[in-house]
């Protein structure tokens, strides 16, 4: 460790290299290992559990990443991210991508110098309130108290709505969603708001769930996704048609169960190109020509993904709503694999 | 004549009024003194009160066993009915492993654990000089532990058979030559970073090599150009070591004698484990560098002087969490990408000058606390500076900032849950929220703080006792 010392101060003296990076692919190729920016926390959608195995939405995302790139999906590492570091990591290089339920705005992809691939979860802020308070409409929330996160966007999208109706509020600021929960649940606030998966973790986890009802009003748009550096177009690509060949596995019915099975027998030629049977789409990215079939079988198609974590079934029993496909009413729709 | 009465023997006393004696005097005396005392005792009471029955149900509908806390409610209401709260222990059993541990590899515990038991035999040295009885207690505290621990965390029977019989022989040596003990703690860190991060043995062996190099070269080239240009040469030569030869011996010596464990990632440390880690370090590396600052801020000679008064000054008008921000994430912006500069290293140090730059002023407090004459006295003896300061000035100074040191350390020490904002996984947010993020145990909150507390009582409450033993000890004055 002594040394990397010194060789960190004798590189700082000097600024041998600059901040761009280009060639992230090359770099997680010869590492044999993705290190992907992760939550430090955040139910159904990556924690680790008891035996410090990251699961959840966003890390299956990882997962799908580094079977594609590198042909196992067990080769990531995680590194767990605040709020206030998750940028300066993706943009030192200390991660290589970051899938850490982060909004895309035009400020951090213009001025903080990102790109957002993808949105892998469009969500949007909820309220959710006690039933006995009668409430069936955000907007019969004149003069509640709300319980809120302080230093989100939350909070601004809070004043904007309540504003815009003309109808007064009395913040409750709290620190994290556990104290927050807690607040709500003593009473300290009528409603509580947050993303609407957010509130749905909460409500699924309350001694008395059927007591509580989460508003049908959504104030704010909060399409979440993968974000890598801006500049390492290729990267962005490897990340973007991996989400996409996961969207186009539940189009098409792929699995992780038959990935391989379609892969023998199928007559349609994207999914003969998806999975590398015929073409050299995945030699095209950089990529082995199985890449995408890879990440199917690692962690299978985007619905199989969305309802091991988070969909309907589990404690969380999230509809799939805006991220049902574009074939069934929802936003996810990804562009043709040729 | 008159029959007079003389007593012959004393009566027996008696006892004195009721309300002069016992619990009525005493609560008399403290409690109801006063109107205004009478309406304290009330109040503290009713208080007492009022916490008590409010948590009391709390702790005795306690659940140990359950696998989620929705299931812990269930047991409660089934056993208190419903609406009865209770603690939901159960966490602490399904994840203490994460509370003190982190990610560390569970086959691997055997390491912080026998880490952390050597921990204690290395300080004893420093902590109980010379003192055979208190040695003995504390190493063969230290055997019975790593005995039962080591057992306990299914340790390799080498690894076992070793780490016993090594404790055996430091018990031996404190009771045969108790001065000789102090070896093991000058080996214990390069020993201690080889266990918990493990790799190959030669790197830690070649990299403490070159204090050998800088001792060598300080001995021989100080009868032909002086102290002060041989201690630098030293340095110089040091440095070159570990720059330049470091490496190169250490890959040849593995080469030619492999010999290591498991290499373990810094993300994979968590919980007290990393609190203990920087904690210790900090606390250790920090005594040194705040004496060498008070020392400096004292001096006569000008650059010295500034440049330790910059450091202070500097270091403690910034909070720490900014410079923990600075370790984290402006020193990444300066080091080239892909440069593998360990963030726990990285905090280690920004924490160790941080509580450096307080105990500077403490030390600095215990030296102007001298009178003038110790000064004079050290000079009229004709010593240097150094002796001076070794033999007369620091012993008395280090004394009278006992408590103060020790409060720092204690401070410090607590203040290494503030990792927390740059993402390392300290015990009591870090792992908190990943035991929250699970499922099972989302909306879990008093639980986790109370343990981790509990924990960090035992440690600063350990600290502070010592405190007060080695004041007692030290104490020469007859006030």
């Amino acid at each position: 460790m002594k040394k990397s010392v010194f060789f960190g101060t004798l590189a700082a003296t000097t600024m041998a290299a600059g901040l761009a990076m280009a060639g992230t692919l090359e770099d997680v190729k010869a590492r044999g290992e993705l290190i992907c920016g992760s939550n430090t926390g955040l139910t159904g959608f990556g924690a680790p559990d008891a035996n410090g195995n990251w699961a959840g939405f966003d890390v299956d995302l990882c997962r799908a990443v580094a079977a594609a790139v590198l042909g196992d999906a067990s080769k990531v590492k995680f590194v767990p991210t605040t709020g206030e570091t998750r940028f300066t990591a993706l943009q030192s290089g200390e991660v290589d991508l970051l899938v850490r339920n982060s909004t895309w705005t035009a400020t951090r992809d213009s001025e903080l110098a990102f790109d957002f691939v993808a949105v892998n979860y469009y969500d949007g802020q909820g309220f959710m309130v006690k039933k006995d308070l009668g409430v069936s409409s955000a907007k019969e929330l004149d003069g509640a108290t709300v319980c809120i996160q302080t230093g989100t966007t939350t909070e601004l999208n809070l004043a904007d709505f309540f504003k815009q109706n003309n109808i007064s509020y009395q913040p409750v600021t709290v620190q994290d969603d556990s104290e927050a929960q807690r607040q709500y649940l003593a009473g300290a606030c009528d409603a509580y708001t947050t993303d609407v998966s957010g509130l749905a973790a909460s409500r699924a986890t309350m001694p008395d769930a059927e007591n509580h009802v989460i508003l049908p009003e959504v104030i704010s748009k909060e399409p979440l996704g993968p974000v890598v550096r801006h500049g390492d177009n290729n990267w962005g690509d490897v990340v973007r048609w991996t989400y996409f060949a996961l969207l186009i596995a539940e189009e098409k019915g792929i699995t992780s169960a038959n990935v391989n099975e379609v892969a023998a027998s199928t007559s349609d030629e994207e999914v003969k190109r998806l999975l590398g049977v015929t073409g050299d789409m995945g030699a095209k990215f950089g990529l082995s020509n199985d890449a995408f079939k890879n990440a199917i079988a690692a962690v299978g198609n985007y619905g199989e993904v969305f309802a091991r974590n988070i969909g309907e079934g589990t404690t969380i029993n999230l509809a799939r709503g805006l991220n049902a496909l574009w074939t069934q009413g929802g936003l996810q729709y990804a562009a043709p694999f040729r | 004549m008159s029959v007079s009465f003389t007593r012959k023997e004393m009566l027996p006393p008696l006892p004195p009024p009721v309300g002069e004696r016992g619990v009525v005097k005493w609560a008399r005396e403290n409690l109801f003194s006063s109107p205004l005392n009478i309406a304290l005792t009330v109040l503290g009471v009713l208080i007492v009160w009022w916490l008590v029955s409010a948590s009391l149900p709390w702790w005795l509908n306690s659940v140990w066993n359950a696998s989620s806390l929705g299931e812990c409610r269930e047991i409660v209401a089934a056993r208190a009915g419903e609406g009865a709260t209770g603690a939901c222990w159960a966490m602490i059993r399904e994840r203490w492993h994460q509370f003190i541990f982190g990610f560390y590899p569970p086959s691997e515990y055997w390491r912080p654990v026998l880490a952390f038991g050597l921990l204690f035999a290395a300080l004893a040295p420093v902590l109980f000089s010379g003192e055979k009885r208190n040695l003995l207690i504390v190493l063969g505290s230290v055997t019975v532990f790593l005995a039962v621990t080591l057992w306990l965390a299914e340790t390799p029977v080498v690894a076992l058979v070793l780490s016993l019989a090594l404790a055996v022989v430091l018990v031996a040596v404190s009771q045969i030559a108790p001065g000789k003990v102090l070896w093991f703690t000058l080996i214990y860190p390069p020993l201690c970073y080889w266990l918990l991060w493990g790799g190959s043995i030669w790197s830690p062996i070649v990299a403490m090599a070159g204090f050998a190099v800088l001792y060598a070269v300080f001995r021989l080239a100080s009868p032909l150009i002086g102290l002060a240009p041989a201690a630098g040469a030293g340095v110089v030569a040091a440095v070159l070591w570990w720059l330049y030869l470091d490496v190169p011996i250490a890959s040849f010596l593995q080469s030619a004698l492999p010999f290591g464990i498991d290499a373990i990632n810094s993300d994979r440390f968590g919980g007290f484990l990393l609190a203990i880690v920087i904690g210790v370090t900090g606390i250790s590396f920090s005594l040194p560098i705040g004496i060498l600052l008070a020392l400096g801020r004292q001096s006569d000679m000008l650059i010295v002087k500034t440049l330790s008064v910059g450091f202070i000054e500097f270091i403690r008008g910034v909070p720490l969490i900014t410079l923990l921000f600075t370790a984290s994430l402006l020193l990444q912006y300066f080091l080239p990408p892909g440069t593998n500069f360990d963030i726990i290293l990285r905090v280690i140090i920004l924490v160790t000058f941080f509580a450096a730059a307080y105990l500077a002023e403490v030390i600095r407090g215990g030296l102007a606390a001298l009178p003038r004459g110790q000064y004079e006295a050290a000079d009229a003896l004709g010593l240097d500076y150094w002796r001076a300061q070794r033999l007369i000035i620091l012993p008395q100074a280090l004394k009278i900032s006992i408590p103060s040191i020790v409060s720092t350390f204690i401070g410090l020490f607590k203040d290494t849950t503030l990792v927390a904002f740059v993402g390392l996984m300290d015990p009591l947010k870090g792992v908190t929220q990943i035991v929250r993020a699970d499922i099972n145990w989302k909306g879990i909150y008093w639980e986790p703080y109370i343990f981790v507390g509990a924990i960090f009582f035992v440690f600063c409450f350990g600290m502070s006792r010592y405190s007060m033993y080695l004041e007692q000890k030290l104490k020469t004055d007859h006030r």
